[in-house]
């Protein structure tokens, strides 16, 4: 177990690697010079040459390259040209809210889902199924943004339940937190919900026709027990891989949801990142969240060998 | 001599008019198709269909609700009366025009995308299935490409370039390569083992007409299916990049736009955001449940791997 993890986590490296060079090379070749993007528009040529050797820029590609990776690895990722601040504080100052919503929706999506699925399988073919079935559809093509509104419109809106957008942080009171990320989580968990309870219906389907299943049923188990404990241990392997992969979707939601709420989150910041061309804040924020995906899809890897005892590596 | 020979279908494909009526009888095909056939109809026959110029800038009529009168000012100078039939945005534009020419770029992108995503994956795909040496190396590059989470790739993308219809087409398409070179690749390693490809190998058959002979036509069925979900997540993507404001140039109309419009004044006049949204709902409803219909007729095979 530990030889194989320690194996996966050395694989891991030249994913990253990839990333990292892809990362660092489609932003070095972009046609603005950052360089002068930080001298601002009055410099004259020679800041923003000195700038240019600040930072390294005129030195080669490859070089740095490696100067670039080196300090990432030692967490410096630079100035953010637009927050004038360095990238790590920033990242720091945003990792709160967007760590706490994906972990709601999480929690909130398995919660939901993996009992929906269930529930389709075990009735397999009744209108429990195909409300289940088409919900799942419908939940892939909801843009999430369209569901956020709607949700703002009926229940802060309309409703006055809840407040209609931002953020309240942990520290200031556990019930605002939580009431502000209600309608959040709610809006970025219908998509997971639809993939996971998708994929917990088919894998428990065919776990079902099992013959020990029968066996269970024969010697007369109660039905809750045959499905939870025989069926759905032995079903668990896809659902986990799919929350795995499902991650990236989650990440992409983060950054919709964060903008519709105005949560001063991780994926807000993508976004004024992107819209402020801050290029060391763009390739930061890629290079964690992919960094943050890899590494949750290697821990599905390692609970699989908890979830099914027959996966030995 | 061994050209005679290769001639003949080893492999009997189903025949075409089969697979035809296959997919006739499927509600899902039906309905999907009929579904986009009526937004690409739309597309085609917008300034037809009642529809004024959806960049009109019309101040006077700034946020009226849905089915409201305006009046609006034409080419020659005299007003005439109008029903705002989806109400108008901060800008006096009305939306019912808006939402009408917002298909045609979503329709643009989505086909756009599906068709170079799946050609670039077929075409590396092939590569790496076939000649082991790329083969470590491409796998390499696509593994990390897919690390990188799609929609965040897509926005650095945008990033990059100047903000045009096809800077978002190339955004979009880029993350959606490598899921594309993985099904060919896998394909491509199967079809390898089959006894008609090792026979053509055995005859001398150039690998270029190899590929293409025997091995591309196992990728067609598979391809469609996959191209056309790589078409609703396009439609989709370029919405959000659009509502984020970093997509296609805000004066054009798509339903993204329409709905980033919308976005301050959302709770006085949510018709900005509901009407865009429902479209654009509703056509990637439609590409999906046509993808899941065509998936289950044309590559059954497939209908167990998601």
């Amino acid at each position: 177990m530990y030889g194989y993890l320690f194996r996966r986590l050395l694989g891991t490296i030249p994913v990253m690697l990839v990333v990292a060079i892809f990362i660092f090379l489609m932003l070095r070749l972009t046609p603005s010079d950052p360089a002068a993007i930080i001298a601002g528009d009055n410099a004259t040529t020679e800041q923003v040459a000195k700038i240019r050797g600040q930072l390294g820029l005129d030195r080669p590609m490859v070089e740095q390259f490696f100067i670039w990776s080196g300090k990432v690895l030692s967490g410096d990722f630079g100035e953010s040209f637009f927050f004038k601040k360095t990238v790590a504080s920033l990242i720091g100052e945003r990792i709160e809210p967007t760590l706490s919503l994906a972990l709601i929706t999480m929690l909130l999506a398995v919660l939901v889902a993996v009992p929906l699925g269930v529930l389709a399988a075990h009735r397999h073919g009744s209108w429990i199924d195909r409300i289940v079935m088409g919900f799942s559809v419908l939940g892939f093509s909801m843009p999430s943004f369209v569901i956020g509104y709607l949700l703002i419109y009926l229940f802060a809106v309309w409703l006055g339940w809840l407040p209609v957008q931002g953020y309240q942080r942990i520290s200031e009171g556990l019930g605002g937190w939580l009431r502000g990320l209600v309608l959040p989580s709610l809006t970025l968990s219908i998509i997971f919900v639809a993939l996971i309870a998708r994929m917990t219906r088919t894998s428990m389907l065919e776990v079902l026709s099992e013959d020990y299943i029968r066996t269970a049923r024969a010697k007369g188990q109660s039905e809750r027990k045959v499905l939870f404990r025989h069926a759905l241990r032995n079903a668990a392997v896809p659902i986990v891989t799919v929350i795995g992969l499902g991650v990236a979707l989650l990440i992409g939601g983060v950054v919709v949801t964060e903008s519709v709420f105005t949560i001063p989150g991780l994926g807000r910041l993508t976004v004024d990142a992107v819209l402020a061309r801050d290029y060391p804040t763009i390739q930061a924020v890629i290079l964690l969240f992919s960094f943050v995906y890899v590494m949750i899809n290697l821990a599905v890897d390692m609970i699989y060998t908890l979830l099914d005892p027959r996966i030995r590596y | 001599m061994a050209d005679v020979i290769l001639d003949i279908p080893i492999a009997a494909p189903a025949k075409p008019a089969a697979t035809f009526r296959n997919l006739v009888h499927n509600p899902g095909v039906v309905f999907g198709a009929t579904v986009i056939l009526i937004v690409l109809l739309m597309a085609l026959l917008a300034p037809w269909l009642g529809t004024i110029d959806p960049t009109a800038i019309n101040p006077i009529a700034r946020n009226k609700v849905p089915g409201a009168e305006f009046s609006l000012r034409t080419d020659t100078g005299e007003r005439i009366k109008m029903i705002a039939l989806f109400g108008t945005d901060g800008l006096g534009r009305d939306v019912y025009s808006r939402v009408v020419y917002g298909a045609r770029i979503s329709l643009l992108v989505g086909v756009s995308v599906a068709l170079i995503s799946v050609a670039c994956g077929l075409f590396i795909g092939l590569l790496a299935g076939f000649f082991r040496i790329l083969d470590a190396i491409i796998m390499r590059i696509m593994d990390g490409l897919m690390a990188i989470p799609a929609i965040l790739l897509a926005i650095a993308m945008v990033s990059l370039f100047r903000s045009s219809v096809l800077t978002v087409i190339i955004a979009i398409t880029v993350p959606q390569i490598p899921g594309v070179v993985r099904l060919v690749r896998s394909i491509v390693l199967s079809v390898r083992e089959e006894p008609y490809v090792e026979a053509a190998v055995t005859l001398g058959t150039s690998t270029p007409k190899l590929l293409w002979r025997h091995v591309f036509p196992n990728t067609i069925a598979p391809m469609i299916v996959q191209g056309t979900f790589i078409c609703a997540a396009a439609i989709l993507v370029e919405a959000i990049l659009s509502f984020l404001g970093i997509g296609v140039p805000p004066e054009v109309p798509t339903w993204g736009n329409i709905m980033a419009e919308g976005r301050q004044v959302f709770s006085l006049f949510p018709h900005n955001i509901i009407y865009p949204g429902v479209f654009l709902a509703m056509t990637i409803l439609a590409v999906n449940v046509l993808g899941d219909g065509m998936r289950d007729t044309l590559d059954p095979k497939m209908a167990k791997r998601v």
